[in-house]
Parts: C-alpha cells; sequence; structure tokens
C-alpha cells in the first residue's frame, strides 16, 4: 500500500511505462513524477482511518455476483471481431512477428 | 561421474556430492464446460479461426464479464476430490501483460483468494510405494489465445477461439522430489479430473498442461533458486524436462555459478530447456481485483450438495476392488487409472473370478492392444466377452492354452468365445473314455519309454502327459490326462 512516504522516481515511472508499453518523452517524466507523488499522497491520507476491524468492501449496492448457465449463445461473428484488425487473413488477426 | 546405477530417482551425482530436486507443479486443467468461463462463445476445440470469439473474449470496450456457474461448480467439485478446503469466498484479479494473443491485457485470474485452499493427494509410484502431495491452492482462470508462427515469414497469426475458456490452475506444493514423481502425480491429477468429469484430460488438445518449478539442492539444505518450465503437454515430456533442467542446474552450481530465476521452454527436439523470457520484470503482473467482478459467493449447502453428489474416487474404488475382487493392489492400481478400465473390469468380473479376469484384461488385453496399436476405447473384446471367456476358463470348457487361442480370433473376429469354440471344435475333453484312448495310443507308440519308465525313470511322466495334450490338440483337461495316466502306468 502507497502511503506518505512513498516516493515514485524517474526510474519507477520508466519501469511503470514499459510494463504498460507506454512511450513517455523524456521531458515529462519530470513533471509525470511530480504528478503520481502527489496523487499517491493524496490518496494516503486514507491510512490515517484505522481498518484493522474492518472487512474488505466490494459493493455497496450489495449486490452479488451474478451467474449465467452453461449454455452456447454467442460467437460466430468472426467478421465482426476482426472488422477493426488492422490486418488480417483467413480469419485469423495478423499482426508482427512475436516470438520468443 | 561416478556409478549412477545405485542412485535414487530424482538424485544427480555432481563432482561434489549428491544433489536432490525439489519440484512443484502447476496443472491448467481446462474445464469440460459447452462454454466460455465469462462468455457464451463455444468452448469446443478445432473450430474455423476467430469462430468461437465474442466481442467480451475480444475486448471489446463496454463489454462485462458474467460467470459460468456450471465452471465454478467443476472447480469445487475438483477441490473436494482433491481432499481441499473450499473457499466460499473468493475473488477475481487481473493479471496484467501485454501479449498479441490477450486482447483484453490481462488474464482475468484469482490471486489472494482462490476458489480452493489447501489440501492433499496421495500418488501411487512405480515401485508399488504411495507418497503424499500437498496441494497449495486451486483457481478459475481464463485460458489466452493461441498465436501462430509458422504461416508467414514476419507476421504472428492469432486465433481467439481459446481466449477466455475456463481453466483451473491446480498449484501443488514443492513435495515432488523426482521426475518420475511429478509423472505419478500428473497422473493422479488427470485420473481424478476424469472421473468427476471436471476436464477430459487429453493432453495432446491442450485440456491438460503443466508448468513445471524446479530446483536442486544438496540433501537437508535449504530449497535453490527456481527455473519454471512452461507448457508441457504430455508425461513423457515433463519427465525429460525435468531431468534435463535438474542437470543443468546441477553443472552451472558445480562450476561455481548461480541460478538465475527465470521461465524455460522445454525444446522438445533436442531435449533440452533453454531460456524464455528475460527475468527482469517476467513476474511483474501488477495484480489488482477486477472492477468487473464482484466476489464469488455461494453457501455451504451448495457445496454440501456437490459433495453428495461426487461418483466414487480412485483411491477408495482401489480399495474396493481389493476387498471385493481378491486382486493385488498393484493390479488394482492399474485398473483404477483410467474409469473405463474400472468400469470395464467391474462388467467382465462381475460374479467370476476377479483374480483371473484381472489377469487377463492387464496382461492379455493390454498387452494386445498396445501390439495392435489400438487404444482402450477401440478394444475388439467387450467386457461381456471377456467376461464369457472368464466363465469358458473358470468351467473348464477351454484350457487356458486354448483360451488364449480363443481370445487372439476374439481379437481379430470381434466374435463372442463360445462361437469361437464351437465353430474351431475347442472344448476341452475330461472325458474318461476318449482321454484314455488317447493314453493307450500313446503308450503303444511308445513301449520303450513306458519300459523305462517303469523301470524306474520318473522324470518321463512329464512326457507321456505332453503326448497326449499333443495328441489331443491341446484340447484335453491336463488335470484327468494326469489322474488316468497315473492310474495306467502303475
Amino acid at each position: 500500500m502507497p502511503n506518505k512516504d512513498t516516493i515514485v522516481d524517474v526510474p519507477t515511472v520508466n519501469k511503470i511505462a514499459r510494463l504498460c508499453r507506454l512511450d513517455i518523452p523524456e521531458v515529462n517524466k519530470k513533471s509525470l513524477t511530480n504528478d503520481l507523488n502527489n496523487i499517491l499522497g493524496f490518496v494516503a491520507q486514507l491510512d490515517e482511518v484505522d481498518t484493522s476491524n474492518v472487512e474488505p468492501l466490494a459493493s455497496v449496492t450489495g449486490h452479488k455476483l451474478p451467474l449465467r448457465s452453461d449454455d452456447v449463445n454467442d460467437g460466430n461473428i468472426e467478421d465482426l471481431v476482426l472488422k477493426n484488425a488492422p490486418e488480417s487473413s483467413s480469419g485469423f488477426f495478423v499482426v508482427p512477428k512475436v516470438i520468443e | 561421474m561416478n556409478d549412477t546405477s545405485t542412485l535414487k530417482p530424482g538424485h544427480i551425482q555432481g563432482e561434489t556430492g549428491v544433489w536432490e530436486m525439489v519440484i512443484g507443479l502447476e496443472i491448467h486443467a481446462q474445464i469440460s464446460s459447452k462454454s466460455k468461463l465469462f462468455s457464451g462463445a463455444s468452448a469446443s476445440f478445432g473450430s474455423e479461426a476467430n469462430r468461437n470469439v465474442s466481442l467480451v473474449d475480444a475486448a471489446m470496450p463496454g463489454m462485462l464479464p458474467v460467470i459460468n456457474e456450471f465452471c465454478v461448480e467443476q472447480a469445487v467439485k475438483t477441490g473436494l476430490a482433491l481432499n481441499a478446503k473450499i473457499n466460499n469466498v473468493s475473488v477475481f484479479d487481473r493479471k496484467n501483460y501485454f501479449y498479441a494473443d490477450l486482447p483484453q491485457g490481462y488474464q482475468i485470474s484469482q490471486f489472494t483468494k482462490p476458489i480452493v485452499g489447501e489440501g492433499e493427494i496421495i500418488v501411487d509410484l512405480d515401485n508399488g510405494e504411495q507418497k503424499k502431495i500437498g496441494i497449495e491452492r486451486l483457481h478459475l482462470e481464463q485460458d489466452a489465445g493461441k498465436s501462430l508462427h509458422d504461416q508467414h515469414p514476419t507476421k504472428s497469426y492469432i486465433d481467439l477461439n481459446r481466449t477466455g475458456v475456463a481453466l483451473m490452475e491446480i498449484v501443488s506444493k514443492p513435495d515432488i522430489r523426482s521426475p518420475q514423481e511429478a509423472g505419478a502425480y500428473v497422473k493422479k491429477i488427470r485420473s481424478i479430473l476424469r472421473y468427476i468429469g471436471a476436464c477430459d484430460g487429453n493432453m495432446e488438445e491442450g485440456s491438460l498442461r503443466a508448468d513445471c518449478n524446479v530446483s536442486v539442492r544438496k540433501s537437508g539444505e535449504e530449497f535453490g533458486t527456481r527455473c519454471e518450465i512452461k507448457n508441457l503437454n504430455s508425461i513423457r515430456f515433463i519427465i525429460q524436462a525435468i531431468q534435463s533442467e535438474a542437470e543443468r542446474q546441477v553443472d552451472i552450481l558445480e562450476e561455481g555459478g548461480t541460478i538465475d530465476q527465470e521461465t524455460r521452454l522445454f525444446d522438445t527436439s533436442t531435449g533440452e530447456t533453454r531460456s524464455m523470457r528475460s527475468k527482469e520484470d517476467a513476474h511483474d503482473y501488477r495484480y489488482f481485483p477486477d472492477p468487473d467482478l464482484l466476489p464469488l459467493e455461494f453457501t455451504e449447502s451448495w457445496v454440501k450438495d456437490i459433495k453428495e453428489k461426487l461418483p466414487e474416487l480412485p483411491d477408495s474404488l482401489k480399495k474396493r476392488l481389493i476387498r471385493d475382487f481378491g486382486i493385488t493392489a498393484y493390479d488394482s492400481s492399474i485398473l483404477v487409472e483410467e474409469k473405463d478400465y474400472v468400469d470395464f473390469y467391474q462388467q467382465a468380473a462381475n460374479g467370476r473370478d476377479g483374480k483371473l479376469t484381472a489377469n487377463w484384461m492387464i496382461t492379455e488385453l493390454f498387452g494386445a492392444l498396445k501390439k495392435d496399436n489400438l487404444s482402450f476405447s477401440e478394444s475388439p473384446i467387450t467386457s461381456e466377452n471377456l467376461g464369457k471367456l472368464i466363465s469358458l476358463i473358470s468351467n473348464g470348457t477351454i484350457s487356458g492354452k486354448i483360451a488364449k487361442e480363443v481370445f487372439s480370433e476374439m481379437m481379430k473376429s470381434k466374435k463372442s468365445p463360445s462361437e469361437i469354440v464351437k465353430e474351431k471344435g475347442l472344448e476341452q475333453v475330461s472325458d474318461d473314455s476318449e482321454i484314455l484312448k488317447l493314453i493307450d495310443q500313446v503308450i503303444s507308440d511308445n513301449q520303450d519309454k513306458v519300459n523305462e519308465y517303469l523301470s524306474g525313470k520318473d522324470k518321463l511322466f512329464g512326457f507321456f502327459v505332453g503326448q497326449v495334450m499333443k495328441l489331443s490338440q491341446g484340447k484335453a483337461n491336463p488335470g484327468v490326462v494326469n489322474k488316468l495316466l497315473k492310474e495306467k502306468l502303475k
């Protein structure tokens, strides 16, 4: 959990950017670091509240996770699925070679 | 290298001493549902590319996942069969990574609160011993799509049919100590999954795959750094990959090196593992609870209903076969390996000699199927016909030797054994007068030998039995032949 002492530095920004596949211009990194520290610092105020006896809250509505029965009622829409693909061929998405 | 013949499986003799393997397995089992975990697209194998894809699977904006109740039930069922703790509240998390066959940019999985917690199973080892292997957890997750890299020199082709298909990831504790134990563990898990019908266990089609975590240490020392071998889809490959990976680690450590914790691939053509991803960031998945999904909750009574409907599982069935049919523990463990075997055996052995039936099924039938390259479901001999053959042996209609002849005819023609016996006139001859005729002929043909026998050469008795049997073309009842010959040659 981030707290008031969390310090995001430029290497951390670089790491997060790489994980998110974001290309952040060098000139923006310093200001982005400040922004992130401000946001985390603001959120860290929540740490002041004692929640040691409170169950994590998943929903304020009290709804339960809805379940569906195991029926096949979707699919067969390959044209729609492929419609926005920059490239496709014989029903496949086509992307630059990715191989380990 | 020193003498390796006395080494135990899972031990490696190095220059500096004996190394021990420490192995943990993550098994990915595809749930046998008709539709996917969070969408109504078909989960079937082998369809046209991208046919079984909904807009949810394609991760179009604004789509909401809705969970498949059947899949939840299978996970609970499997948890119960693994003697594991069922968590009535569990949470779905997003596991974030980028890959071309993962359109969401994350896999919906369960991280901190899985649906099933700790359990244990007992595996049967080749030497007849049993070993307890702990289960760490079981969680539900989505499968990824499929990338084809061999269709084009510079492009990869992506098929999302498998995207979002429901998987159970079953994580073992690091209790496994040899490649053979790992194989036995996978076999047992697969057998349990098939018994309860949660997964078809088909490794060729990828319904069951394993990631193996392997490290080595000197006996009694702390665990070493582990490597993970990804996506092994046969028990043979699991055994090979673990052995070769452990040997690689021992070589590095003995030369004074250190093991990098990394993900590796098994190359089936070389039988060796190779590095897959740079370790940097490899496990930085930035899990967080999926905001599209509320916690999964169910009641104790729902779990109880599932428990009551569980079929008899291999361990209990094994004990029952030993008790009810008087067969050995070894035979029983072979028979319970597959549900099909047990069903076949129980039908064939019902009301008959259980031991004899087990022998004929395991030695003769399994052997013949293997020789003819047939799977068990393709057996030309039905359980009913094998049972009838056992009856013909037990009631003395045919001898064990003739039974083998009838058996190979059954493999060829699929006819019932009694039909074959009748057609070929193979009934065993137990009638005294007929056998006496044969004995008389053998005696008159071998008067010299009879004299030798009568003058004390007792060993010749076997010769006379053999001659009578030969003359009867194997049909004479050997017991009756023995008895009558003894009287005749007094």
